[in-house]
């Protein structure tokens, strides 16, 4: 089911999904959209190797947390495929790109646009930090700093019983504050689990604003270099650079993908907004409708109507 | 005489992981003191070195039962749970992993002082939800806590003793099921891990004293038979003793006053254990003694509890643990 439509159309339609939603709901993640378009676009329409989706297209309300009453419990998992041997996994580790991620799984064919109809309302799996029971995640990540080292447990146990499917991270710079990050790339190293892939987001944005304000993290690569991983470094919005990037060998190393990227892209009137992108929330109804109309120009679409909604 | 074990744990893991497969032992930098470096040394196959980063290993873990494997996490229990919380919340609990937390030298059962000694475990697991919490009294709990770890069907903490342990029970743990070790009908004693002895200890020069007493060993504190626990208060005439090798809030105290409680029954309830405080580096028996979770301070409580002298001394409590053997274990040892 991929191929559908070209990577770029995926980007494009990811980053024309959000913006929408974000104008009907007077905010969103709209940054994280500019940033991580083309990296999500590119996992699910080449890279990840995926079954059919096994979870119904409009997605099921909140089911109840895992229990041992709960029978019935699943993931949002489903939403990348069964889980069987030949299939990679995709932990989306900044839990907060949710939105982005939805809006990806639309643009995939593997999700009804009414799925995001039903982020943050209550009582739907939809939600706003994608919890493991949300369309197309697999395990909690909502603290940052989590997700590698699940995907390093996951992959370990992969390679010994000799599983194909790899394990996909994907990342976001603020989450190397985190120490435990830092840890899972040494443990990585130390076992030398090389199924573990990952691709981070690096747009220097936190919640508090630009992260050289807030912590600043040093030199990226090198630091992840030392404590063990293969890195290389790409423009986030240039597709043949990370498809380039996904084949460099790493054999005995985790693969850490750095996507350099533009948290304007696409929008560069929120550069407005800067530094306070984490969650753009209009100021006042004049700001919203400036917003609608300038980046529905820049996008090249008609604004929306939101006072419809 | 009570029969002395030597470190039982190593040889019963070393079996159960071996008819099991999908069981990994991990170690975080603290393998011999959990008594599995022998097992690393002879089967590098199924164990894992994750180093001094608990936080990850805790999430690694959570991957690895997604894989379909139980790991068999082995450190001191306090570094299971402090440090890297959010990860056992997150990455295990939650998702319901298959992850067996063995938490050595639970309590005061270490000379490590406050870093070191897992005094507030209980209550942290016994607060979060889908955590099965199982406590180890003696040598054949020890034996048989693998298997019990194993059966539970979602993550489970255990407080494992090492060393030299002594036998008390003659019948592997029964997840679920407490141990009835006496049936008197005036004072009920709760305990449960290493004050499960000290409770042996008092128990005839108690009797001796007139007083009947009915006392239950608890190695699995949650989930827990509030029903049975609940038939026992009411079948003494006096009140309820807890003795913990933990602070007495949110532990096996606070379990017995939340049934008597919830029951509204009309019993006194005198909770024994540390009291709203930290603890410090010493001796095992230093520290019992020093912050009354010993035998003595069982008889001392058993006097509050009924407003009677007793008259016992500390030369009347009978030992149930051989001294010469128990100076064989280092105080030191870490």
């Amino acid at each position: 089911m991929q191929n559908k439509k070209s990577t770029e159309d995926v980007a494009f339609g990811i980053r024309r999904r959000v913006f929408e939603h974000s104008m009907r709901n007077n905010g969103g993640y709209l940054s994280q959209a500019c940033s991580a378009a083309e990296q999500l676009a590119w996992l699910y329409n080449e890279e990840l190797n995926l079954g059919d989706p096994t979870l119904p297209m409009i997605p099921k309300p909140f089911g109840g947390v895992p229990s041992a009453d709960n029978k019935d419990y699943h993931t949002g998992a489903g939403y990348n495929g069964p889980f069987e041997p030949d299939y990679d996994r995709l932990f989306i580790a900044p839990a907060h790109y949710a939105l982005v991620a939805y809006a990806t799984l639309i643009e995939v064919g593997r999700m009804a646009p009414e799925g995001l109809e039903m982020f943050n309302k209550d009582g739907s799996s939809v939600e706003m930090i994608g919890a493991e029971h949300s369309p197309g995640m697999e395990v909690h990540n909502g603290t940052l700093g989590i997700g590698l080292s699940t995907a390093a447990g996951l992959a370990w146990g992969r390679k010994k019983r000799g599983e194909k499917g790899k394990v996909w991270v994907y990342m976001s710079d603020g989450e190397v504050q985190e120490g435990q990050t830092w840890e899972a790339i040494q443990a990585c190293a130390h076992h030398k689990i090389d199924n573990v892939k990952a691709i981070m987001d690096v747009n220097r944005q936190q919640c508090d604003g630009a992260m050289n304000s807030v912590m600043e993290v040093g030199d990226l690569a090198q630091k992840m270099e030392d404590f063990g991983a293969k890195v290389v470094w790409v423009d986030a919005h240039n597709l043949d650079e990370i498809r380039a990037a996904a084949k460099t060998p790493h054999r005995g190393k985790p693969l850490i993908i750095l996507a350099n990227s533009s948290p304007f892209r696409g929008m560069p009137s929120l550069q407005l907004r800067f530094p306070r992108l984490h969650y753009v929330r209009f100021k006042s109804e004049r700001e919203r409708a400036e917003m609608n109309k300038d980046i529905a120009r820049s996008l090249g679409i008609d604004p929306i109507d939101y006072q419809k909604h | 005489m009570v029969e002395m074990v030597a470190r039982p744990y190593e040889r019963a893991f070393e079996k159960y992981a071996l008819e099991n497969p999908e069981v990994l032992c991990l170690s975080a930098d603290l393998t011999s003191s959990c008594e599995i470096d022998k097992f690393r040394d002879k089967h590098p196959d199924q164990f894992l070195s994750l180093g001094m980063a608990e936080q990850n290993m805790l999430s690694f873990a959570g991957g690895l039962g997604l894989a379909g494997y139980r790991p068999f996490l082995h450190t001191f229990g306090v570094f299971l749970y402090r440090r890297p919380y959010d990860q056992l919340m997150a990455s295990i609990a939650y998702p319901r992993r298959k992850v067996r937390l063995m938490g050595f030298l639970p309590g005061i059962t270490t000379p490590g002082g406050m870093t070191h000694q897992a005094i507030e475990d209980i209550s942290v697991m016994r607060s979060m939800p889908n955590m099965t919490i199982l406590e180890t009294g003696d040598a054949t709990e020890v034996e048989s806590i693998c298997e019990a770890a194993d059966s539970i069907d979602g993550p489970v903490y255990c407080r494992v003793l090492r060393g030299n342990v002594p036998r008390l029970f003659d019948t592997p743990i029964e997840v679920g099921k407490m141990r009835e070790l006496s049936l008197g009908d005036d004072i009920l004693i709760v305990t449960s891990g290493i004050t499960t002895e000290e409770a042996l200890r008092a128990k005839s020069a108690l009797e001796g004293a007139g007083i009947s007493i009915r006392h239950l060993h608890l190695n699995t504190i949650k989930p827990f038979d509030d029903q049975a626990m609940l038939d026992h208060i009411q079948s003494v005439k006096g009140g309820v003793i807890t003795l913990e090798n933990h602070v007495t809030e949110g532990g096996i105290g606070s379990l017995v006053a939340e049934i008597i409680a919830d029951n509204g029954v009309g019993k006194k309830l005198v909770r024994l254990g540390l009291k709203d405080t930290y603890a410090h580096g010493g001796s095992r028996p230093y520290l019992m003694n020093f912050y009354g979770l010993d035998a003595i301070a069982l008889v001392k409580g058993v006097e509050r509890l009924t407003g009677e002298e007793l008259n016992i001394s500390e030369e009347d409590l009978t030992s149930a643990r051989l001294e010469a053997v128990h100076s064989t274990v280092k105080a030191e040892g870490l």
